[in-house]
């Protein structure tokens, strides 16, 4: 079962603002059943200066769905339209003491229906990106400028998150390539290097040994090439941070890998000796012949010319 | 533990004489099977005893037809992947859509291989067409795997009578009986079902034990090699204490049968009558004409099934559910999205399984606790009014983006 935090706990037994709101000017609905959740949000706003005068959910969905919605009308209610715009579905997941990361996509409903409601209240139509947006997740349907935005504000890496935040990719599966490719666009538009993928997702067992099973040697993109070299030192990372040193890839110039050996590594006599042992694993994880040098050697060769 | 446990198809509660009887094999009778000295003939024997209790609850023709396994699960990889390996010829596995997870996943992974995997529809009431069944046996399967009573349902497939037609075009039948054994008549030698998986943790044996019955003269591949514990057929050192256990279990299972299937069927029916006339809107999946005596399955519509779980356990009541909340896949139940149940009540499917231990005096509880839940949830929810049901929700609760 999950484990929910006490606030979670509270607002679902107890869940504030239930129903709807009697003579509402603001309604948002979010959501659908198909996907096991749906949210309407009803607020009464003040004209004359925008305050959300009061609030109320009506939510079909798990016990994290409705503390979500409870929470979110507690949060919104007394602030102006234009704060209550500013409220990210982290803060709401924030307010409710955290929430597990497969629950998270209950915020995000969260602030979808809080934007729905608001342009319901201005008068603007809702219906902008996400209609135009390429479908992604066939399951929960789920179009690619909700995942960038999720991405983008978020700051999300992997499938497993994206799925935690929005659901895509939480069904058949078959998008998860798709999903792959939105994350890195995303990321490539921001102009940011993407983490390393330290995410919480678990090494994908199928994916680099995949590539050596097959013995496709010498087809990998130079993209690939430098994930399963990346791959490898973080595997070797651990070993070498035992031992108070670190490495990192430099440079790949054809078959030859450049390796920066740093702390205690560097300058350690058996330093020759560890780079044998990740060439090896190069080797093996590449499946192809490959040479791992240290960065010192960069320059000397590139002298020899 | 105070409480109401009615998810006794999830795992049972260990019978405290079954626990007495095991007890001493972690203590006095620690010795191991396979040695010829006083501390292994003691196991060996106790293990021998424990071979013929399953056989009788299943109708074995030999005690030796018994393999000893870890768990359900076990059972089932090793009995497809013995056809698929002692029939390298054939390429096709006919199963059904409703299958546990322990049949449908390996499929899956049996796919990326190769292999073609026939999965059987069902209808709206979780039945099987033979026809169809018919049309996809042929010389390339290897096997037919489908189980005898689905977990979540209660609802019976006809494997007796689809052994006999896999019998009849020459194919393995394998049947996953880990519901049906205890709460079914089975009488194996009677059947030509050739394999079958069951589990301990289901009849009140401790988890971590289940077997695997192969009918003698079968072509057989281990999947554990090693010792040739269990006649080869399955290496690896007999868990000793949990094989007492179950053979305790079968024994119990046996003489309780009856009552399973008076008693029990009897506070199942009290409680599904008693939810059906207080709660509105909600309806029995599967066959209630065809299924277990302990299992009820409500859909209770436009809400929650995760939402429910939570406040039955805060009466102290456990159940569970199909809905995808608590699944963690975020899709309902395969089971139910077979079924054709719409969404407006798959994510509200209830699953309610009882066990001997259940009294009247629990059901009463319960059949008391629920609808108020029902009613609070049901105030929540955007598809519900003040009367009833919205009309058409679909249509009067159109969010702008799903």
């Amino acid at each position: 079962m999950w484990e929910y935090s006490d606030k979670v706990k509270e607002h679902f037994f107890d869940p504030k603002n239930a129903g709807a709101i009697e003579g509402a000017n603001a309604i948002g609905e979010v959501g659908s059943i198909s996907c096991g959740d749906a949210l309407r949000l009803t607020l009464k706003v003040n004209e004359a200066d925008d305050v959300i005068l009061d609030a109320g959910f009506q939510t079909f969905g798990c016990g994290s769905a409705i503390a979500s919605s409870s929470a979110l009308t507690e949060m919104v209610k007394g602030m102006t339209v234009d704060k209550a715009l500013e409220v990210s579905n982290q803060d709401i997941a924030d307010f409710l003491g955290g929430l597990p990361p497969e629950k998270m996509h209950c915020s995000v409903m969260g602030k979808e229906a809080l934007e729905a409601a608001v342009a319901n209240y201005r008068g603007e139509e809702r219906l902008d990106d996400h209609e135009e947006g390429e479908l992604v997740c066939k399951c929960f349907g789920i179009e690619a400028p909700m995942i960038e935005e999720q991405v983008r504000v978020n700051r999300l890496t992997s499938v497993e998150d994206v799925t935690n935040f929005t659901k895509a990719g939480g069904g058949c599966s078959t998008c998860h390539e798709k999903i792959e490719e939105v994350i890195a666009k995303t990321w490539e538009a921001m102009g940011e290097p993407m983490p390393l993928a330290a995410s919480t997702s678990e090494p994908d067992e199928d994916l680099v040994p995949l590539v050596v099973a097959t013995g496709v040697k010498g087809k990998l993109t130079m993209v690939q090439k430098i994930k399963v070299i990346e791959q490898v030192l973080d595997d070797v990372r651990p070993t070498l941070k035992a031992d108070g040193g670190d490495a990192e890839l430099v440079d790949v110039d054809g078959k030859i890998i450049f390796v920066k050996l740093s702390g205690a590594c560097s300058g350690c006599k058996l330093a020759s000796a560890t780079l044998g042992g990740v060439q090896q694993k190069m080797i093996e994880a590449l499946g192809e012949f490959v040479k791992v040098l240290p960065d010192t050697e960069m320059a000397k060769l590139q002298a020899q010319g | 533990m105070q409480g109401i446990y009615l998810d006794n198809n999830a795992t049972t509660k260990v019978d405290e004489a079954i626990l007495a009887e095991m007890m001493p094999f972690f203590t006095e009778y620690y010795g191991n099977p396979s040695s010829i000295h006083q501390f292994g003939e003691r196991v060996g024997h106790s293990l021998k005893k424990a071979r013929k209790q399953v056989q009788a609850l299943i109708g074995a023709e030999h005690d030796h037809e018994v393999v000893f396994t870890s768990c359900g699960t076990e059972s089932d990889s090793t009995a497809i992947l013995s056809a698929l390996k002692a029939q390298p010829d054939r390429k096709e596995i006919i199963t059904t859509t409703v299958e546990h997870p322990a049949i449908l996943t390996l499929c899956e992974f049996l796919e990326k291989d190769g292999y073609v995997v026939h999965r059987l529809k069902v209808d709206t009431k979780g039945r099987l067409n033979l026809d169809d069944y018919k049309k996809v046996l042929s010389d390339n399967v290897a096997i037919v795997s489908v189980m005898w009573a689905n977990n979540e349902t209660g609802t019976i497939f006809p494997v007796e009578e689809m052994a006999e037609l896999a019998n009849a075009a020459g194919v393995m039948f394998h049947t996953d009986a880990v519901q049906a054994v205890g709460k079914l008549p089975i009488d194996l030698k009677n059947t030509k079902i050739d394999m079958l998986s069951l589990s301990g943790h289901k009849l009140h044996a401790p988890k971590g034990i289940g077997a695997l019955y192969v009918r003698r003269g079968l072509r057989f591949r281990p999947l554990l090699r090693g010792g040739h514990q269990e006649r080869g057929r399955r290496a690896g050192t007999e868990n000793a204490a949990s094989v007492v256990a179950l053979g305790m279990a079968c024994e119990q299972a046996m003489q309780q049968m009856e009552y399973e299937n008076t008693t029990v069927k009897a506070l199942r029916d009290r409680l599904e009558q008693g939810i059906l006339a207080a709660v509105p809107s909600c309806f029995v999946t599967g066959d209630p004409d065809n299924r277990l005596p302990n299992t009820a399955n409500i859909a209770f519509e436009y809400i929650e099934g995760e939402a429910i779980l939570m406040l039955l356990n805060k009466e102290g009541i456990a159940a569970s559910s199909g809905s995808a909340c608590t699944s963690g896949s975020l899709e309902p139940s395969h089971v139910m999205r077979a079924m054709d149940i719409p969404y407006t009540a798959a994510h509200g499917t209830v699953r309610f399984s009882l066990s001997r231990y259940n009294t009247e005096a629990e059901i009463d509880k319960v059949i008391a606790a629920v609808p108020p839940i029902m009613a609070r949830l049901r105030k929540l929810s955007p598809y519900w009014s003040e009367q009833g049901p919205v009309c058409e929700p679909e249509k009067t609760f159109q969010p702008v983006y799903a």
